[in-house]
């Protein structure tokens, strides 16, 4: 990567960030949000840890990991949502009559979502510790799980560009949303897969991705240092990454055509 | 290519899909330092050209260099030689003034130091210093104009496109607009290519015109020459009583062809000039016609656009099928 290349990340990064901290609707909402559904889960579904098999004895530290991948979910419509209105506004025009490269747009425009990803998982963390959840792998657990949630940040905002890079649309951005959050409620987010009693229910979560994202930050707080689980969760994190970025650079280039 | 700082372009056309030639084969040449005005209704094709003048948008056939660069295969060249505020002033509402003069000059790859020097140039040139520090968000439709400009030179372009930059903005600050415009022509040797849907705009500031409807250039020159091609005044004649209307018609009539009049008013091009205004006045007075007003028209540029492609300027926008989204290509 050129230094001009970097330097234009730099320059959009900077504005990225600036925009998502000048925006506390963004904010509050990818913060506020999962921490309310785990409130409800964690003592609506406690009498699930008496289940036989339960690997952990709080609902709180089952729960916790699901609020890192709904505030996955957040960074995938933000990037998205501020990329399309990039788009709808004429902004993006305007970058696009200077030397800018279209990656250091992506790459620039993602890093907002990473700050706000990044974030959140602090207060997920922290808020989680005050309720009384034990992270067995201690700080060095705490560490690995915000650079795994940081991932998984990072890999959904790509699928926010990717859509808003193809439809310039952030009406089309926010309908990713409900789609997303499908997926995470048909994986191992609410129930262990070894207790899915239903069938086709433990075959949608066994194939989806999401489960191991998941399973893969849940391992670092209730089962300790498990190199399987948290092998699988940085794999589906960079694959997801790294096909999302893939697919967002090249409807990028394609948006940002000039001569 | 002799223009150095200049605009040329030979049969230049832009087909979106379903066929729709949005420009349709425009040929012109603007000289460095020259304000063009590019004058049409919504719909004509003004936006298309510029994008295209821009490398923002391939041309589907034709030629066109910008500072002796070609827009189809030297578009990098051509970046960094023109500026452009585009239509709808696109600002980031939550960035400061400031904040965009170190974003755009950023990423033109000024160093930080000229960055902040030409940002305070700038923001002083434009009437927001004061405001420089201050989200964009709030700032009003003339403010965000004055800024937009003002990023469009903060590489000191040789070019500088600027699509409709008045429209929605108040007198006032349509005013301060042309009066920067002019300057930057004129002081700074820029050359300008202005597309505007307002007559009064064109006359003031252009110094050649190209009036452009449905695609197509009709008719280019300076205002003057070309209202001149037009020729005769008009008078225009309001009955004092509705029902003497024919009759005023009539009187009229003998005078020369009609001519686009307000409502309830009657009105000719004086085949003879100025120079029968009297005689309208006594055959008027000769056959008792009372009148509550009575005016002559110099030709404006709405009459050259009515002459050249007879519609009027005002309202032609409806009747045209709308600019094709531009995105959609």
């Amino acid at each position: 990567m050129s230094a001009e290349t970097r330097r234009e990340i730099g320059i959009i990064a900077g504005r990225s960030v600036r925009r998502t901290l000048r925006q506390p609707a963004l904010i509050v909402p990818s913060i506020v949000f999962p921490l309310i559904l785990l409130a409800v889960s964690s003592s609506g579904l406690a009498a699930a840890t008496q289940l036989p098999g339960f690997p952990a004895d709080s609902y709180l530290d089952f729960a916790l990991t699901v609020s890192f991948v709904q505030g996955a979910l957040f960074a995938a419509i933000t990037a998205g949502s501020e990329l399309a209105t990039d788009i709808e506004s004429g902004f993006l025009d305007r970058l696009q009559l200077t030397p800018l490269r279209p990656i250091a747009v992506l790459i620039g425009q993602l890093a907002g979502a990473a700050v706000l990803s990044l974030g959140a998982s602090v207060v997920y963390v922290g808020v989680g510790v005050v309720a009384g959840a034990n992270i067995k792998t201690g700080l060095g657990g705490v560490a690995v799980l915000l650079l795994l949630s940081l991932l998984v940040g990072i890999a959904y905002a790509g699928l926010g560009t990717v859509m808003a890079a193809r439809t310039g649309n952030s009406q089309a951005v926010q309908g990713l949303f409900p789609l997303l959050f499908v997926t995470l409620f048909m994986s191992s987010a609410n129930i262990p897969r070894s207790l899915m009693s239903v069938d086709w229910f433990k075959t949608i979560a066994t194939y989806n991705p999401v489960s191991y994202l998941v399973e893969g930050m849940r391992s670092l707080i209730i089962t300790g240092w498990d190199a399987t689980a948290l092998g699988k969760g940085f794999a589906f994190a960079l694959v997801i990454g790294a096909l999302s970025f893939l697919a967002a650079s090249r409807s990028l280039r394609t948006r940002m055509e000039r001569t | 290519m002799s223009c150095d700082n200049g605009i040329r372009a030979e049969g230049l056309v832009r087909q979106f899909k379903g066929g729709i030639r949005a420009v349709d084969g425009i040929d012109l040449e603007v000289s460095p330092g020259e304000i063009y005005g590019f004058l049409g209704p919504n719909g004509a094709g003004k936006s298309t050209t510029v994008h295209m003048l821009t490398t923002l948008l391939p041309p589907t056939a034709g030629r066109a260099t910008v500072a002796g660069f070609d827009v189809a295969t030297e578009g990098p060249e051509v970046r960094k030689r023109i500026g452009a505020a585009l239509q709808e002033a696109a600002l980031d509402t939550y960035l400061t003034g400031r904040e965009h003069f170190d974003l755009q000059g950023g990423l033109h790859g000024l160093p930080r130091a000229e960055r902040r020097l030409r940002a305070e140039e700038l923001l002083a040139r434009v009437g927001l210093t004061e405001a420089a520090d201050r989200k964009v968000g709030g700032y009003s439709g003339g403010m965000k104009r004055r800024l937009d400009l003002a990023l469009a030179l903060v590489h000191r372009p040789a070019t500088l496109f600027l699509d409709e930059p008045t429209t929605g903005l108040d007198p006032q600050s349509r005013t301060a607009l042309w009066e920067e415009v002019g300057r930057l022509a004129s002081e700074d040797g820029v050359t300008v290519f202005l597309t505007t849907q307002y007559l009064e705009e064109a006359d003031v500031l252009a110094d050649r015109i190209a009036i452009i409807d449905r695609g197509r250039i009709a008719a280019e020159g300076t205002p003057a020459d070309l209202k001149a091609e037009i020729g005769r005044p008009s008078v225009e004649v309001v009955p004092a009583d509705p029902g003497q209307a024919d009759g005023i018609r009539d009187a009229l009539s003998r005078f020369g062809d009609p001519a686009a009049a307000s409502p309830k008013a009657v009105a000719v091009r004086l085949d003879g000039g100025v120079d029968e205004l009297a005689a309208v006045v006594r055959a008027l007075d000769g056959e008792n016609l009372l009148y509550a007003d009575l005016r002559v028209h110099a030709p404006s540029l709405d009459d050259v656009f009515l002459a050249k492609t007879g519609r009027s300027l005002e309202g032609a926008g409806a009747a045209v099928e709308a600019e094709p989204e531009l995105a959609a290509t």
